[in-house]
């Protein structure tokens, strides 16, 4: 009885403000779908950084005329230094080989490079990652070597990038949410005045404050899940458009973990987690200040 | 049933007080007529009793409880034992004289079964059978009244308020009205009521507190509006 009267009170209220409650339904999907996306590049930024660590490897690279003897002498301090964990040369056609794996979405590309301009190299992995500087110092002025180089580089430009990304995603989930909020408020406002004769009778016959304020708030709430569920929609939506179709390149190439179905699923409920919750809250003290005993 | 002791009330943009020191006790089972002209405060006596307002100096009692020393969220409580009736019926549009009736019900948490049992019980006590189903603008003034006035009384309250209860009223229907209020008296329920209307005062022939910007100029029994 009490459960339906109140969420009955709730529908009516969310259908006779239904251009505000729509609008007050995209702004929250847009905030949670951008925070979701921000929440899901952090722990993909988390997840690359341990994957790296035990992957990154510090190429050395040789001048094309290094001789047998140079190679040797390198050789011979790789298995010295007390850095190196282990090492590995790669010849031209090795080299050529992945450069072909490595772009094979690209085959214009791949066909116009030949082996010849790829150099000589040595992979070095590093007891400890962190100390790529110090091995570079050590190496770039060696006989026969032209430059020493590390993956660390590239990725840590591309962590740049994907923090900026998270960091603009986030402000603008900020801005969305404030947005999202006052036009809760406001919603809720109009709910309570539009109700203002039901709202005095009912404090006048003595129900409770809960009684009098649950269904405001629960069209709030209500609001918020299916903004929340249209925002996770969207993640799902991109995933299918963005990660598995146009990015893939990116992610074949085994530098930045995938963005799996799993993370995805999870920020689902989180997502309409927060949405209630800020819903009820902002829902209660809104009330509180509107709907006065 | 209720007491007021040495009320005063200062509303805080007015430099007169709308209730100056005002002491009015009223019995179990009593019906007294509050009136007086606009400004004398009787407005704020109903608010005090109601607690919308808290008094500035003074203390109010209702059925032996200091409303000043109420938790807000105990309020709803006090106004469960408090049945009101206004001159504008304050009845919800969109449903029947019924559905008003048991919405008062509904919000206090009535079971189904028990509203199904006591909103007929009541109307029928109004004198309203057969118009269970009637919205209320398909009602006469008076027809009105007295579905607000069930549903003020449908909780068995202990107090009933009645504020200009018949000024919407032609003289015939404010006598029904009176007849109906005079009835649930009998029932043992205290009736304050507060008015404007002279000729009712005198034909009833009750209790009146007269009061006068602020004051109690008249308390006198069996009175007439004078």
């Amino acid at each position: 009885m009490r459960a339906k009267f109140v969420l009955s009170e709730a529908a009516t209220g969310l259908w006779r403000n239904v251009t505000m409650t729509i609008a007050m339904i995209i702004t929250t999907a847009i905030s949670l779908a951008l925070l979701g996306a921000g929440g899901l590049l952090y722990v993909q930024i988390q997840e690359t950084k341990d994957l790296l660590r035990n992957k990154v490897e510090v190429m050395v690279f040789l001048k094309d005329d290094a001789s047998p003897q140079d190679k040797k002498a390198l050789e011979e301090k790789f298995r010295d230094d007390s850095l190196v964990r282990d090492f590995e040369f790669e010849s031209r056609e090795q080299a050529h080989e992945r450069f072909k794996e490595l772009f094979k979405h690209s085959p214009d590309f791949v066909a116009g490079v030949s082996k010849q301009a790829l150099p000589e190299s040595y992979r070095v992995r590093l007891k400890n990652p962190g100390d790529y500087s110090a091995l570079a110092d050590e190496y770039k002025s060696e006989k026969g070597v032209s430059r020493v180089s590390s993956q660390q580089e590239t990725v840590s430009q591309l962590f740049a990038m994907i923090d900026a990304i998270k960091n603009t995603t986030f402000i603008v989930a900020v801005m969305q949410a404030v947005a999202a909020l006052l036009l809760m408020a406001n919603t809720i406002q109009v709910a309570a005045y539009s109700r203002r004769r039901e709202v005095s009778i009912m404090k006048l016959v003595g129900a409770s404050n809960w009684y009098v304020r649950l269904p405001f708030v629960l069209e709030a709430a209500i609001a918020g899940l299916i903004g929340a569920l249209l925002a996770w929609l969207g993640l799902v939506v991109a995933k299918v458009m963005l990660i598995d179709k146009a990015l893939k390149p990116i992610f074949t190439s085994g530098l930045i973990p995938v963005i799996e179905w799993s993370d995805i699923m999870m920020t689902g409920p989180i997502l309409a987690m927060v949405a209630i919750v800020v819903a009820g809250v902002t829902g209660w003290s809104t009330l509180r200040f509107y709907v006065k005993v | 049933m209720i007491t007021l002791d040495a009320v005063t009330k200062m509303y805080p943009k007015s430099r007169r007080p709308a209730l100056d020191d005002i002491s009015v006790q009223v019995e179990k089972g009593e019906f007294v007529f509050f009136i007086g002209p606009s400004g004398s405060g009787k407005s704020t006596f109903i608010k005090l009793l109601l607690r919308e307002e808290v008094p500035t100096q003074g203390k109010v009692w209702i059925a032996g409880k200091d409303l000043a020393a109420i938790r807000s969220w105990k309020v709803p409580q006090l106004r469960r034992s408090i049945g009101c009736v206004f001159q504008d019926f304050r009845l919800l549009p969109n449903k029947t004289a019924a559905e008003n009736v048991a919405f008062a019900l509904e919000v206090i948490g009535k079971t189904r079964p028990v509203i199904r049992r006591i909103v007929p019980e009541v109307l029928s006590l109004v004198g309203l059978e057969g118009k269970e189903n009637r919205y209320p603008n398909e009602l006469s003034g008076g027809e009105q009244q007295r579905v607000a006035v069930a549903r003020a009384f449908v909780n068995r309250p202990l107090v009933l308020l009645a504020d200009e209860p018949t000024g919407n009223l032609d003289p015939d229907t404010s006598i029904e009205i009176m007849r109906l209020l005079d009835r649930i008296n009998r029932t043992g329920t205290t009736v304050v009521m507060v008015t404007h209307d002279a000729n009712i005062v005198n034909q009833m022939r009750r209790r009146v507190v007269e009061l006068d910007r602020g004051r109690v100029v008249r308390d006198q029994n069996r009175g007439v509006y004078g």
